[in-house]
C-alpha cells in the first residue's frame, strides 16, 4: 500500500488510483470539474491542480493535475501550497469570464457544482472586463433544458452521453472559446439515459425540464430515499416534494445497483404522481357517515363482513401491502394480479435464482463481467440500466490490454484511444432488432422456438447431460457452436434473460446455459429481468393467477379486493369482466384511475411510492425499502393502511393487530424464511441518532412559517411519521444516516449531487456501512438438474412481444413528458414476412390473435426473421394479448400518391 | 558548404521528378537500407547522427524511434507532420514543393526502422501546390516500386497516403494531429501514453517533421559522423533557417546548424530595411521567446541558454517601426483563434490576453493590465495546461514583457498606442497587421 504525503501528513492509500480520487476519498476538499468518478480523468479543466514535490528537499515543486497522476509510494504533494491555491482560483476566474452569473434564475442554483467549486477556491472578485460570448440554445425534447451560455466546457456531457452511454446525437462542436455542446440541430435527444446530463453537467447547461414545470430549489425540497417503480431493476432514487406535489426524481447512489445514473423512464416517469388521473378521494356509496375517511370507509365496507374475501395482489405494490392482503384473504384466496403465463414466467425465473448454483448478478457485478450473452430480451427497453451496465462490461476485455500497456483504467481518454472501438463479446439472441445490437459481436434473430432450441443446444454442448429441445438446422448449429466457443473462453461470463420474451422455454434455455457454463466456470452469473418493480417479491408469495378465480368462485356473494393493479393489462377484457361479475363487491385500492378502478364498487385512493413506504424485491433478489416523501392530502393512504382499515371493517382476524408499518414488516419477516431479512433492510421507525430523527428537509429549507399562511398564520405542527425514523421537518440529526435512509446528499461546501463522495467509504465505492438493500435469494449451491422440454410449436406466423422504454410501462407513460416519447401502436415484421417496402407503401395489417382482430400500420424491422411479427406491449390503445401467439395476418396496402 | 536538404532544388522552384531525383543519387539510401541493413542498424545510425527533431521541440529523433515497442505487431504507423502553420515559418513548404522524393525516401527509411507498414503525410490544408506535388511523387514512387508491397524485392511493405488537414494550427501538435487523422476533434492527448506506444488508432506511431525526415537519406548515405560534422556546434546537421520581418531579403536558407542570428539577419537576409532598427526577434516562429542579442548561435542548446527555443529556426524580426504590443497582440489573436478549446487556461486565458492587448492598442489599457498579463504568462506556462500550445503562446508575451515593458507601460499611461500616430507618418508600412505568409512567396 503506497504511503503518500499530503501537506506533510502521511497517508496509506489504495494503489493504482489517481491523486484526485485519493484526496477526495481521504476527505480532502479538492475542486474538480472534468473528472467524474464513473467517467474517469481527461485533464481538461485543470481545476484539481496540486503542488508535487520531487522529494523532501524539494521546496519549490511543480503544479500537477491531481486527476492525471497515479499515486506513488513516497509521493509528496501539497493542496494548501499558495501557488496551487492561486492557480485553482485562477481556473475559476477563467471559467467565469464567460459564465453568465445568472444563479438567481438558474435551475442549478443551490445544487450547483460550479457554485461550490467557486466558493471552495475563494474566487470572489471579477477581473475580466470584456464582453462575454453568447450562444444559441437548442430544443432537446421534453426532458432537458439547454442553456449553453452557462457552459464551462468540462466535456463531461459528451463523455457521458457518447463514451459511457453509447449515444450518437450529442457532440462537441467548434473550437477555441466557442466550443459548443449540443446536437447537430434542434431535436429530441435520443439516448435513453439523457436525463443524467442534468446531474453530470456541473452547472446549469442541462437541467431537468420536468422540474422546470414546478421549479423548486434543492434546499426547499422535502426528500426521502425511494426506489424506482418503473422496471424490475430497482434503481435507488431520491424523491423530492414541495407544496404537496412531487417535484424531482434524482439519483440516489447505490454502489451495487444503479451507481451514479438513472434511465430516463426512471427519472422522468414520476409525473403521474401529480397527474389528473390520480384517485384523490375514496369512492364509496353515497350517504355513508363518518368523521374521517377511515370511518366512512369502515362504515361503507362493514356491510361486506362475512362474505368470502378474495384478494388480487400486485407486482407493482409493496411486499407489505401484498402480505396484508394475502392475510386478509387467507390461504387459497390470494391471487397474483398477473396472467397465468406471466405467473409461470415469474415463477420459473424466481426458481432459477433460488435453486441451482448460478448466482444472480447486481448491476455493479455485471459491469465487471467480460462476456455477456443476452437471450430473448431487449434490455434497453425492459431494464434500461442493465443495458448501461452491459455497455461498461464490454470494455473489460479490451482494457486488459491497455492496463498491460501501463495505462491506468481511470485515464479515460488514453484508455479509449488504446482500445479504440474494440469491445468484449456480446451475444444477443432476440426476436428482432434490439438497441444493444450496435454493441454486439454476434446477433442471432429467431422465433421463440428457435431461441429455445439453440439455447438448449448450447447448454448441451457445454455439458452433455443437459437436454436438447429439438434438432438444429445448419445455421443454428453454426450459431450454437460459435456461442459455445465464446462462452468457453470467458473469465466472468453473465447470461441475461427475462420474462419479457414471454417464453418459458427461452428463459429455461438461458438457465440451462448458465448452469452448464457454471459447471465449467464458477464465475458464471445470471441476470433475469422481471415485469415490474416487485414482480419477484410477489412471486415469492404463494398464489395462483387471478384468471384462475373463474375456476373457483361461483357463488357471486364474495368480496374482491384488487390491490394497485390494472387487470386489463394482464388479461383480455372479457375475462376480466367475467371475473368482476363473479363478485358482489369489488374493492380497488389504487392511486390511478384505470379500467379496473373505474369498474369497482368501492375505490380507495392509494399512495404512490412517494406517499407510502414499503419494500420491493428487485430482479437481483435485493429487497429495498422506499420511504414516504410526504403525507398526501385528502383521502390518500398507503395501501397497507387501507388494507388494515378493510381488515377491521370486514372482521377478518389478523395475527396482529397491526397498527404500523414496522409491525407488518415483523410479521412478514416471520411469515417465511425468504422474507426473514426484510426486517433488516432499513432501520425501524423508532431508530434515532443521538435521540434525533433523520430530517427529510435540509437545513436551509425555507418558507415553512409562510407556506400555509393563506390558511392559517400559525405554523402548523408538522406531521409525525410513526412508520419511519425520518421526520417531516428540518430538525434532526446532521450526522450521516444509515445508507438505506439517506434522504438527500449534502455536505458542507458540497451542495450539489457531487457531495455523494462524502457518503461513500471511498470514491466510487459502497456507501458507508454498506450499500442499501439485502439479497433475499442466493442459489442453493447444489445443481437441481436441467430444465427440459419444449412446448413451442412452430406456427406460420408467431407474434412476439416488443417493448418500449417509453410507452410499455403503465405509470410512466401517463406523464406529459414521457407520453411525448411514446410510439403509436404498430405491427412489426421483417421483409421476409411482409416484403421490405410495405412500410413505404403505408401498409396496414389486419391481424387476428386468439380470435381477436385489429388493424395496425406496419413497421418493417429488417432483422426480424421470416414467420415472426412483433406487437408493442402496453402502449396506450393496445389491449392485452398473451404473447407469443400464433396469428393470422392479412395485409392491406393503402393507396398512396 | 554542404546543403544535403536543398542542394538539388531546381532554380525554377519546380519539384524534382523521380527521374531527376534518381539522377542525383535519389533512393540510393533506401537501396542501401533494404539491401542488408536491419531496422536496428538504421536506428543506430540515426541515433549516432544526433539528429534532433526539426518541428520545433528538438527531441532526438533516434531516441524517439527507439521507444516504439519491438514486438513486430502490426499495424504501426509513420506520419510526416507537414502541417506547417507556425506563424513566420515556411521552411517545410520549400522541401515539400521542391524535393518531394527526398521526403518520401526519408519516410520509407524511417518507416522501415520502426517497422511501420502504413504511412501518412499530414499536410497543411493551404499548401495546395504541395498537395499536388506530393500526390504525384507518391504515385511515381509507387510505380517505381519504392512504395507498396515488397519494396525493391526486399519483402518490406509500406503504404503511403496524403492527408490534407482542415487548417488547424493545433494539428501541428502530434497527438492532435493523430486525433484529426482518426477523424476526431483535433485536440491533443495526454502523455503518457506516448504515440510511440499508443498513437494512431491506438497503435505504435512515430510522427516526424518534414525537415527531420528529409535529413534521413543523406544521413544513411553519408553516415552519422558526416552529418554531425556539418554543424558548427554540438547540435548536428544543417538547418533551414528563415527570416521574415522588416529585412531587405526575407527568405529561407539551408545553413550549418549554429550560425549566429547576426549572420542570418545581416548576411543572408541582407540586413534591416533602411531606416529600421533591430529590436528583437522570435528565433523559431511565433511560439518562441524574443531574443534581443544578435550574437546567439542558432542551435537548440545555445538558443535555450539564451532563454528561448530554436523552434522551427525561422526568425521573425521586430523592428523599431513596429509596435511590440501590436506585434504580440497579433500573435495572441492567432493563438486565441487556434486554441482547440479543450483545457481551461488556454481556452479562456488567451482570449483574455488578446482582449487586454487589444484594449492597450486602442488606448483602453488600465493599470494592473501588465500584472494580469504576467500572471497569465505564469499560469499558462509548461505543465499547467494540457499541451504545449499555451506555453508556446506565452513565450513571445512573457519575453516582450521583459524586453519591451516600457512600451506596454506607455500604452497604458498615454492611453494610446505610440505607434498608431507613427502609422499616419509612415503609411508605406502596415505596422498593425502582421502577416507572416506574405513573405513566404519570396523563398524561391
Amino acid at each position: 500500500m503506497p504511503r503518500i504525503h499530503i501537506d506533510d501528513k502521511e497517508f496509506d492509500v489504495r494503489p493504482g488510483r489517481n491523486l484526485l480520487e485519493t484526496c477526495l476519498s481521504l476527505g480532502f476538499d479538492l475542486p474538480y470539474f472534468c473528472w467524474h468518478p464513473a467517467l474517469g480523468s481527461v485533464g481538461a479543466c485543470r481545476q484539481c491542480a496540486v503542488k508535487a514535490f520531487a522529494n523532501s528537499e524539494d521546496n519549490k515543486g511543480k503544479l500537477v493535475m491531481a486527476c492525471m497522476e497515479t499515486v506513488n509510494d513516497g509521493q509528496r504533494i501539497s493542496i494548501r501550497d499558495p501557488q496551487a491555491v492561486e492557480f485553482r482560483e485562477n481556473v475559476i476566474g477563467w471559467l467565469m469570464t464567460n459564465h453568465p452569473h445568472d444563479c438567481a434564475v438558474c435551475d442549478e442554483g443551490g445544487s450547483c457544482h460550479l457554485q461550490d467549486m467557486t466558493v471552495m477556491t475563494g474566487h470572489a472578485y471579477r477581473k475580466f472586463r470584456f464582453n462575454k460570448r453568447t450562444y444559441r440554445n437548442q430544443y432537446l425534447g421534453p426532458f432537458l433544458n439547454h442553456e449553453m451560455n452557462r457552459c464551462i466546457q468540462c466535456y463531461r456531457c459528451v463523455r457521458f452521453y457518447k463514451d459511457y452511454a453509447g449515444g450518437h446525437d450529442l457532440d462537441a462542436y467548434a473550437s477555441a472559446n466557442r466550443v459548443y455542446f449540443g446536437r447537430s440541430s434542434d431535436g429530441i435527444l435520443e439516448s435513453e439515459f439523457s436525463g443524467n446530463l442534468a446531474e453530470v453537467c456541473p452547472t446549469g447547461v442541462f437541467t431537468d425540464r420536468t422540474l422546470k414545470q414546478h421549479y423548486t430549489r434543492k434546499w426547499d425540497l422535502t426528500s426521502a430515499p425511494s426506489v424506482c417503480i418503473h422496471c424490475s431493476v430497482g434503481c435507488n432514487t431520491i424523491a423530492g416534494e414541495r407544496y404537496g406535489s412531487l417535484r424531482l426524481i434524482s439519483n440516489r447512489y447505490n454502489g451495487s445497483v444503479n451507481g451514479y445514473f438513472l434511465c430516463d423512464r426512471g427519472r422522468f416517469g414520476y409525473e403521474f404522481v401529480n397527474g389528473t388521473s390520480r384517485i384523490r378521494e375514496p369512492r364509496i356509496p353515497e350517504g355513508v357517515q363518518g368523521e374521517t375517511w377511515e370511518e366512512r370507509v369502515h362504515n361503507a365496507t362493514e356491510a361486506f363482513r362475512g362474505t368470502r374475501i378474495v384478494g388480487i395482489g400486485s407486482p407493482r405494490a409493496s411486499l407489505e401491502a401484498n402480505f396484508v392482503l394475502s392475510r386478509i384473504a387467507g390461504r387459497g384466496n390470494f391471487y397474483h394480479g398477473i396472467s397465468a403465463l406471466e405467473l409461470e414466467l415469474s415463477n420459473v425465473a424466481s426458481k432459477i435464482l433460488s435453486r441451482g448454483t448460478v448466482p444472480s448478478r447486481s448491476l455493479k457485478e455485471v459491469e465487471k463481467c467480460d462476456v455477456v450473452l443476452i437471450w430473448g430480451e431487449d434490455i434497453t427497453n425492459t431494464a434500461p440500466m442493465l443495458a448501461l451496465s452491459v455497455r461498461q462490461a464490454l470494455r473489460n476485455l479490451p482494457m486488459e490490454k491497455s492496463i498491460a500497456a501501463n495505462i491506468p483504467p481511470w485515464n479515460d481518454a488514453a484508455t479509449r484511444e488504446y482500445v479504440q472501438n474494440e469491445r468484449g463479446p456480446l451475444i444477443i439472441g432476440a426476436y428482432g432488432t434490439t438497441r444493444l445490437d450496435e454493441a454486439a459481436s454476434m446477433t442471432f434473430r429467431a422465433s421463440p422456438a428457435a431461441l429455445a432450441r439453440v439455447g438448449f443446444a448450447v447448454a448441451n454442448q457445454l455439458d452433455n447431460t443437459a437436454p436438447l429441445a429439438g434438432a438444429l438446422d445448419e445455421e443454428e448449429q453454426a450459431v450454437a457452436g460459435e456461442i459455445v466457443r465464446i462462452l468457453r473462453g470467458a473469465q466472468r461470463p453473465v447470461i441475461i434473460s427475462g420474462v419479457s420474451c414471454g417464453s418459458v422455454d427461452v428463459i429455461q434455455a438461458a438457465a440451462n446455459m448458465a448452469e452448464a457454463l457454471h459447471n465449467h466456470n464458477s464465475d458464471t452469473g445470471i441476470v433475469l429481468t422481471f415485469a415490474a418493480c416487485n414482480s419477484l417479491g410477489l412471486a415469492l408469495m404463494e398464489g395462483k393467477s387471478f384468471v384462475d378465480i373463474l375456476q373457483q368462485e361461483r357463488d357471486k356473494r364474495g368480496t374482491l379486493i384488487i390491490l394497485e393493479n390494472d387487470l386489463y393489462r394482464h388479461a383480455d377484457p372479457r375475462t376480466i369482466q367475467r371475473i368482476m361479475a363473479v363478485f358482489e363487491n369489488v374493492i380497488v385500492i389504487d392511486h390511478t384511475w384505470n379500467e379496473t378502478s373505474r369498474n369497482a364498487h368501492v375505490v380507495l385512493p392509494a399512495g404512490t411510492f412517494a406517499e407510502s413506504e414499503g419494500t420491493f424485491v428487485n430482479n437481483e433478489g435485493r429487497a429495498q425499502r422506499y420511504f414516504q416523501v410526504y403525507e398526501p392530502a385528502n383521502g390518500i393512504r398507503e395501501s397497507w393502511r387501507w388494507l388494515l382499515t378493510l381488515g377491521n371493517a370486514l372482521g377478518v382476524s389478523q395475527k396482529g393487530p397491526w397498527n404500523s408499518h414496522d409491525e407488518i414488516v415483523r410479521a412478514l419477516a416471520a411469515s417465511a424464511e425468504v422474507f426473514e431479512p426484510v426486517a433488516r433492510v432499513a432501520p425501524s421507525a423508532n431508530y434515532r441518532i443521538n435521540g434525533q430523527r433523520i430530517p427529510r428537509q435540509p437545513h436551509r429549507y425555507s418558507g415553512r412559517t409562510a407556506m400555509n399562511a393563506n390558511r392559517s398564520v400559525t405554523e402548523g405542527k408538522p406531521p409525525e411519521d410513526r412508520d419511519a425514523p425520518l421526520s417531516y421537518t428540518m430538525e434532526g440529526t446532521r450526522l450521516t444516516p444509515p445508507s438505506s435512509t439517506i434522504p438527500f446528499f449534502w455536505s458542507p461546501g458540497w451542495n450539489s449531487v457531487q457531495s455523494v463522495a462524502k457518503y461513500q467509504e471511498e470514491v466510487g465505492g459502497p456507501l458507508r456501512g454498506g450499500d442499501p438493500g439485502i439479497r433475499l435469494l442466493e442459489p442453493s449451491g447444489t445443481s437441481p438438474g436441467y430444465f427440459s422440454a419444449s412446448r413451442h410449436e412452430e406456427t406460420e406466423i408467431t407474434v412476439v412481444p416488443l417493448y418500449h422504454i417509453f410507452g410499455s410501462e403503465e405509470l410512466s407513460a401517463l406523464g406529459p413528458a414521457i407520453s411525448q416519447r411514446c410510439p403509436k401502436p404498430y405491427l412489426a415484421a421483417g421483409p421476409a414476412t411482409f416484403g421490405a417496402h410495405t412500410a413505404d407503401h403505408g401498409a396496414m395489417m389486419r391481424i387476428e390473435i386468439h380470435g381477436r382482430m385489429m388493424t395496425l400500420p406496419v413497421v418493417v424491422d429488417p432483422a426480424m426473421p421470416k414467420g415472426v411479427a412483433g406487437l408493442p406491449v402496453g402502449l396506450a390503445g393496445m389491449e392485452y394479448f398473451e404473447l407469443p401467439a400464433p396469428a393470422n395476418v392479412i395485409m392491406q396496402l393503402q393507396n398512396v400518391e | 558548404m554542404e546543403k544535403p536538404l536543398t542542394q538539388h532544388i531546381r532554380a525554377d522552384g519546380k519539384p524534382l521528378t523521380l527521374a531527376e531525383y534518381e539522377r542525383v543519387g535519389g533512393y540510393s539510401a533506401l537501396r542501401k537500407v533494404l539491401s542488408g541493413m536491419t531496422p536496428g542498424d538504421v536506428l543506430t545510425v540515426v541515433k549516432e547522427s544526433n539528429l534532433r527533431g526539426r518541428g520545433g521541440a528538438g527531441f532526438p529523433t533516434g531516441l524517439k524511434w527507439s521507444f516504439v515497442p519491438q514486438d513486430g505487431s502490426k499495424p504501426r504507423y509513420l506520419i510526416c507532420n507537414a502541417d506547417e502553420m507556425e506563424p513566420g515559418t515556411f521552411k517545410d513548404r520549400l522541401l515539400l514543393e521542391c524535393t518531394p522524393h527526398q521526403l518520401i525516401e526519408g519516410m520509407i527509411i524511417a518507416a522501415f526502422a520502426i517497422g511501420a507498414d502504413i504511412s501518412y503525410v499530414f499536410l497543411r490544408w493551404a499548401y495546395r501546390d504541395a498537395a499536388r506535388i506530393i500526390n504525384t511523387a507518391i504515385h511515381e514512387a509507387k510505380q517505381a516500386g519504392y512504395l507498396g508491397a515488397n519494396i525493391l524485392r526486399s519483402g518490406y511493405n509500406l503504404e503511403m497516403h496524403l492527408h490534407t488537414g482542415a487548417g488547424r494550427y493545433i494539428c501541428g501538435e502530434e497527438t492532435a494531429l493523430l486525433n484529426s487523422l482518426e477523424g476526431k476533434r483535433a485536440i491533443p492527448r495526454a502523455k503518457p501514453p506516448f504515440p510511440q506506444v499508443s498513437g494512431l488508432f491506438g497503435r505504435p506511431t512515430i510522427v516526424n517533421n518534414v525537415e527531420t525526415l528529409c535529413c534521413i537519406p543523406p544521413i544513411i548515405a553519408l553516415g552519422a559522423e558526416w552529418f554531425r560534422k556539418l554543424s558548427l556546434t554540438s547540435d548536428a546537421g544543417t538547418k533551414i533557417y528563415g527570416v521574415s520581418g522588416k529585412v531587405k531579403k526575407p527568405g529561407a536558407w539551408e545553413l550549418p546548424m549554429g550560425v549566429t542570428l547576426r549572420e542570418l539577419i545581416e548576411e543572408h537576409a541582407g540586413g534591416m530595411l533602411d531606416g529600421h532598427k533591430f529590436r528583437g526577434a522570435l528565433p523559431g516562429g511565433a511560439s518562441t521567446d524574443f531574443l534581443v542579442d544578435l550574437d546567439v548561435k542558432m542551435d537548440y542548446t545555445s538558443v535555450a541558454a539564451a532563454g528561448s527555443r530554436l523552434g522551427t529556426g525561422t526568425v521573425v524580426v521586430l523592428d523599431d517601426h513596429t509596435c511590440p504590443v501590436g506585434f504580440v497582440r497579433n500573435l495572441e489573436q492567432f493563438f486565441a483563434q487556434e486554441s482547440c478549446g479543450f483545457c481551461t487556461p488556454c481556452r479562456e486565458g488567451i482570449p483574455w490576453i488578446r482582449n487586454i492587448l487589444t484594449a492597450m492598442e486602442n488606448g483602453d489599457g488600465q493599470p494592473g493590465d501588465i500584472e494580469l498579463l504576467e500572471q497569465h504568462a505564469l499560469y499558462l506556462g509548461p505543465g499547467h495546461t494540457f499541451c504545449a500550445f499555451a506555453p508556446g503562446a506565452m513565450e513571445p508575451l512573457q519575453s516582450a514583457l521583459k524586453y519591451f515593458r516600457d512600451d506596454f507601460e506607455r500604452h497604458i499611461n498615454e492611453h494610446a498606442c505610440p505607434w498608431r500616430h507613427a502609422v499616419n507618418d509612415h503609411n508605406s508600412h502596415n505596422f498593425s497587421h502582421f502577416q507572416p505568409n506574405q513573405y513566404a512567396a519570396d523563398t524561391h
